[in-house]
């Protein structure tokens, strides 16, 4: 029962890494760029949503939308104002400017916001569900709920738009896609804006149940990292998968060894992976 | 005639290495079959993806249809009625076959209409293999089926110009004669077009014009008949 309830946890919160991972892989996908920054637009998102909250008495789980709008819109100005310019300079340019841009905005935000850490009261907080001897976090499923259903709008976004196919094109053969009367810019605009604006709304779906300061994405970033390189690195499905092993994984590691051991488990793990299928659990398709 | 394709002193560069194409000039009127051959490193590839605006950068003036295409952003150029088949066809690998279809008609700007449907089928006649194939990706499809696909999906933008580049390379002889079939029903049909072809004496047996470039340079050109019996063509591409 313990383990059942162990899975149980591990699924709820493993699902939204998932979906806050996605971007980093869409981004990866259509443009080859490791977005170190990644984790810092989660937080963003967080804050956006802790705002609208504080300020408009908005719950996160509908804050999540302005969080996904406002991120959006930057993180399209991001790309073309700075990562644009070093698409095709050598990869260690871009570790520096997104690993500068992680500084950047965390820096940002503690000058902004202060360091506190910020929480909101929502009338679900500490409530659950009962199911037989298992115990359903409310505020855990309903972030649960929100990000596999962003996920899966961004999915049908990809699968079945006439602008997703053009951006999965970009990320398959970007020369092939510009003779098709494709702009590539354009697409990758887009791609950097829905990926960061994705972990933005699974940043505020997240609030009721965590804490937001501006240093919260380093917390993720590793998870983030590992979720989608378990998955398959460019992969949209994979990076849900591979979320939802890292949430398992830890909850699971922690009936057994203390708390502190259980980012140990989920690295075993994850060079286990590496070494056995280092192509990840998903094999890449698309974007 | 008028000419559909002008390409007027056009040089260009990789960086700072010697230059690709020296001073090229070459025409192409409405609904001409124009062909471009020569050696490898000969610059053909080079002169197609300037015209499309993949290639490196160019000096010269390239005009389609009267316009000055290199202020045109490269992927605004399909919407004008080029379709570029790249040499290697680059179709998209993780995509089904209608898929990448339906690239070309995205491009186009009309929503998947009654155009788009028309031209499908007309598609699907041209290459009934890519119907039997529909939902099959283009990654797994064979070296033949990969380029009536790249074809295709060119043909899917409804273009006045439609520039190949190398359609028959690694393709067996069967399948070669097959396209090259092809390539004049779509020339019947009415569109313009730009081939570049290693396999000369099929390349000039379908086209109405060539030209023979060498070094980046345009050395020769004329009617196709005649440069097939033209000894220093003879000598040069066809081994005789």
């Amino acid at each position: 029962m313990q383990l059942l309830q162990a899975l149980v946890d591990g699924l709820l919160i493993g699902g939204v890494y998932g979906v806050v991972s996605i971007g980093l892989s869409l981004v990866f996908g259509v443009m080859n760029i490791v977005n170190f920054a990644h984790a810092a637009f989660l937080m963003l998102g967080m804050f956006v949503a802790w705002f609208a909250w504080a300020f408009l008495g908005l719950d996160p789980l509908l804050g999540a939308f302005l969080s996904f709008v406002l991120v959006f819109a930057f993180g399209c100005a991001v790309q073309q104002v700075l990562v644009r310019p070093i698409l095709a300079a050598p990869q260690v340019a871009q570790i520096f400017l997104t690993v500068g841009l992680l500084i950047v905005l965390e820096n940002a935000a503690l000058m902004a916001f202060g360091a506190d850490f910020r929480s909101v009261q929502t009338p679900y907080q500490t409530s659950a569900f009962r199911l037989g001897g298992i115990i359903v976090s409310k505020p855990y499923l309903y972030a649960f709920a929100m990000a596999l259903l962003s996920g899966a709008a961004v999915w049908a976004f990809l699968e079945r738009t006439a602008v997703g196919r053009a951006m999965r094109a970009t990320a398959q053969d970007p020369m092939a896609a510009t003779l098709m009367g494709i702009d590539t810019q354009r697409m990758h605009r887009l791609a950097f804006g829905v990926g960061v604006g994705l972990t933005a709304f699974g940043g505020a779906v997240i609030l009721p149940y965590l804490t937001v300061s501006p240093t919260v994405g380093s917390h993720y970033v590793v998870l983030m990292f590992t979720a989608v390189v378990l998955g398959g690195l460019g992969s949209v499905a994979g990076a849900v998968v591979g979320g939802i092993a890292v949430g398992v994984i830890q909850s699971v590691s922690a009936l057994v060894f203390p708390i502190q051991l259980q980012n140990l488990v989920l690295f075993v793990v994850f060079i286990l992976v590496l070494a056995l299928r280092p192509d990840g659990i998903v094999r890449r398709r698309g974007a | 005639m008028t000419a559909l394709l002008e390409v007027a002193r056009l040089s260009a560069r990789y960086g700072r290495g010697a230059p690709v194409l020296h001073e090229v000039a070459l025409e192409l009127g409405q609904g001409e079959f124009v062909t471009v051959i020569g050696a490898n490193t000969a610059g053909k590839s080079t002169l197609l993806r300037a015209i499309s605006g993949v290639g490196p950068a160019v000096e010269g003036s390239i005009r389609f249809d009267g316009r000055e295409l290199t202020a045109v952003a490269p992927h605004a150029r399909p919407k004008l009625g080029i379709a570029h088949v790249p040499e290697g066809r680059h179709v998209f690998p993780e995509m089904s076959v209608e898929e990448n279809l339906a690239i070309g008609a995205h491009a186009r700007g009309g929503a998947p209409g009654g155009g788009a449907a028309a031209r499908l089928e007309a598609i699907f006649e041209l290459f009934p293999r890519l119907r039997e194939r529909r939902r099959q990706f283009g990654g797994t499809l064979s070296g033949g089926e990969q380029q009536m696909l790249a074809i295709g999906r060119g043909l899917m933008l409804e273009p006045r110009l439609l520039i190949l580049d190398e359609p028959s390379l690694g393709l067996a002889p069967m399948i070669v004669e097959e396209l090259h079939d092809r390539l004049v029903e779509i020339h019947r049909r009415g569109v313009a077009i730009l081939l570049v072809e290693q396999n000369v004496s099929l390349a000039l047996s379908v086209a109405s014009r060539g030209y023979v470039l060498q070094s980046g340079s345009i050395v020769l050109e004329g009617p196709a008949g005649e440069l097939l019996r033209d000894d220093r063509v003879r000598e040069a591409y066809l081994g005789i």
